[in-house]
């Protein structure tokens, strides 16, 4: 039963992502624009220094692909938790929910078909990257599938935490703004950290304390077979607990309105 | 199966919702008469557990939700006042993601999906979007829903409201015939009498008391009354 419910809200999920091709669109354009256009124009104004894990000095695109790729891994499963609220309004949450299947299963299964939408998207982004020469390692690449699969469950998770205390969809319109921009320019994606630090020391701390930028980093290790042990800890760690939050959250409530 | 509802209370802040409930479902069709606001689709939230029991129990055949959740909701189908499907999916694949949240396998599904939409004269919207079905046929393909994993107890919450009188006939007809020859529990939530029939039992729900509550013949014959609808406005005035 467990596998056919999987499956089910895996399929679902492929089809609504495949029906939604504007979506894909989008979600491709936005990191595009910033590796075609934005760095091309910072490259010569952003001087960067050989730092780990890189091994000789790079270009600023090759810099910010791993940020771009976590950025798509963020908004996706962000737009995958805006989803859940369309869900609620709609009633199609309710079908969900009735399921004999338990609801921190179907919640991990809505997860992991995000994670899997995410995949896609960052391999389609990793293709165009080789048109401005950004060539990681082959093994790299491989090494970054279970650090997106991590990274979307832990950004899913949260999503859906916010998701079940946002009650109409508009709101979460501001949610966007105040959690997926905070999160991503606060963070190593677009510059590095030390960069920051030059700038202004308490936005640096901000950055090096928010857990955005613990999985970009993680992510920029594995693309370069490099394993960054102490951002790997804090996603891990923060996957497990907001999961069990965004879990219990969304237990059955005696107030109205939550479940639609 | 048999549902038990015992001293359920539930309250929005200090809104109270429903007061002290007591009923029971059996096998046939129980018609759920009340005006709005009266505590129906409170009711169907707790019965199918989207909203939590704070006082009371009920009971699914002696089981609990608290402790039986799984089983009870494999027995379970039901269809709510507002829509649920997904309106940018087919009806097949509508049909199948639920069928999958129940664990049936793809080609079962199919041949449950094929013969319940024969029942409901659907079978050419098969590959058709729900957003490209008329009010009628998407409350069919919802009643199709709820029927696929043969559920021993439905939930209805006005299913035919809205609809013409032949989509309501062809409902009324699948659900009494359902419910006799299978022996299935059904609750149907409805404001319109003349889905009333003599043979089903009734509760009338008001401003979340049970003011009335036995088979519909037996209620006519106790009050008097030559229809429902009168039977209704002398129930809602004793219950004044």
């Amino acid at each position: 039963m467990y596998w056919r419910c999987f499956t089910g809200v895996l399929s679902r999920e492929i089809l609504k992502f495949w029906q939604q091709r504007t979506r894909l669109l989008s979600a491709l354009i936005r990191p595009l624009l910033w590796l075609f256009v934005f760095a091309a124009g910072f490259r010569s104004t952003l001087g960067l220094s050989m730092t780990e894990p890189y091994e000789s000095y790079i270009l600023y695109e090759e810099y910010i692909v791993p940020g771009l790729a976590a950025m798509i891994v963020l908004f996706n499963s962000m737009q995958s938790s805006l989803s859940m609220v369309y869900d609620r309004e709609m009633g199609s949450m309710k079908v969900l929910l009735l399921s004999p299947v338990s609801r921190p299963f179907l919640m991990g299964s809505k997860l992991i078909a995000n994670t899997m939408v995410s995949a896609i998207q960052v391999y389609i982004f990793f293709a165009f990257s080789l048109l401005v020469d950004v060539r990681l390692p082959l093994l790299g690449y491989l090494y970054a599938l279970p650090v997106i699969a991590l990274l979307s469950l832990f950004l899913g998770s949260l999503g859906l935490l916010l998701a079940n205390y946002i009650k109409q969809l508009e709101n979460f319109a501001g949610v966007m703004n105040f959690v997926i921009f905070p999160l991503f320019f606060l963070s190593s994606a677009l510059y590095p950290l030390w960069k920051m630090r030059e700038a202004n020391e308490w936005l640096y701390q901000l950055c090096a304390f928010n857990p955005f930028s613990s999985g970009v980093e993680l992510l920029r290790f594995a693309l370069y077979e490099k394993l960054a042990t102490v951002p790997l800890i804090v996603i891990v760690s923060l996957t497990v607990a907001t999961f069990a939050l965004a879990v219990r959250s969304f237990r059955p409530k005696a107030s109205k309105g939550h479940f639609g | 199966m048999e549902v038990v509802v015992r001293e359920v209370s539930h309250h929005y802040g200090a809104n109270c919702a429903l007061n002290c409930v007591d009923l029971a479902l059996k096998p046939g069709v129980t018609m759920l008469l009340g005006s709005n606001g009266a505590g129906k689709s409170t009711l169907f939230s707790l019965l199918t557990g989207l909203q939590k029991l704070t006082r009371g129990s009920i009971a699914f055949n002696g089981s609990y939700l608290s402790t039986a959740r799984s089983k009870i909701m494999a027995t379970m189908g039901v269809v709510f006042q507002q829509s649920t499907l997904d309106m940018d999916l087919t009806v097949k694949q509508n049909l199948s993601y639920f069928a999958a949240l129940h664990g049936i396998a793809p080609h079962n599904a199919l041949s449950h999906i094929n013969g319940l939409l024969e029942q409901l004269d659907l079978t050419a919207k098969l590959n058709t979007k729900i957003r490209n079905l008329n009010g009628g046929h998407r409350r069919r393909v919802e009643l199709a829903r709820c029927l696929i994993h043969k559920p021993k107890l439905l939930l209805l919450d006005e299913p035919t409201v809205g609809l013409d009188i032949a989509s309501r006939q062809l409902i009324s007809e699948v659900v009494q015939t359902l419910a006799h020859s299978q022996g299935v529990t059904v609750l149907w939530a409805t404001h319109l009498f003349e889905e009333v029939k003599p043979q089903n039992a009734l509760i009338v729900l008001s401003k979340g008391h049970v003011v009335a509550q036995g088979q519909c013949s037996a209620l006519l014959k106790q009050y008097q009354q030559r229809d429902i609808e009168h039977l209704w406005q002398r129930v809602m005035q004793e219950a004044r």
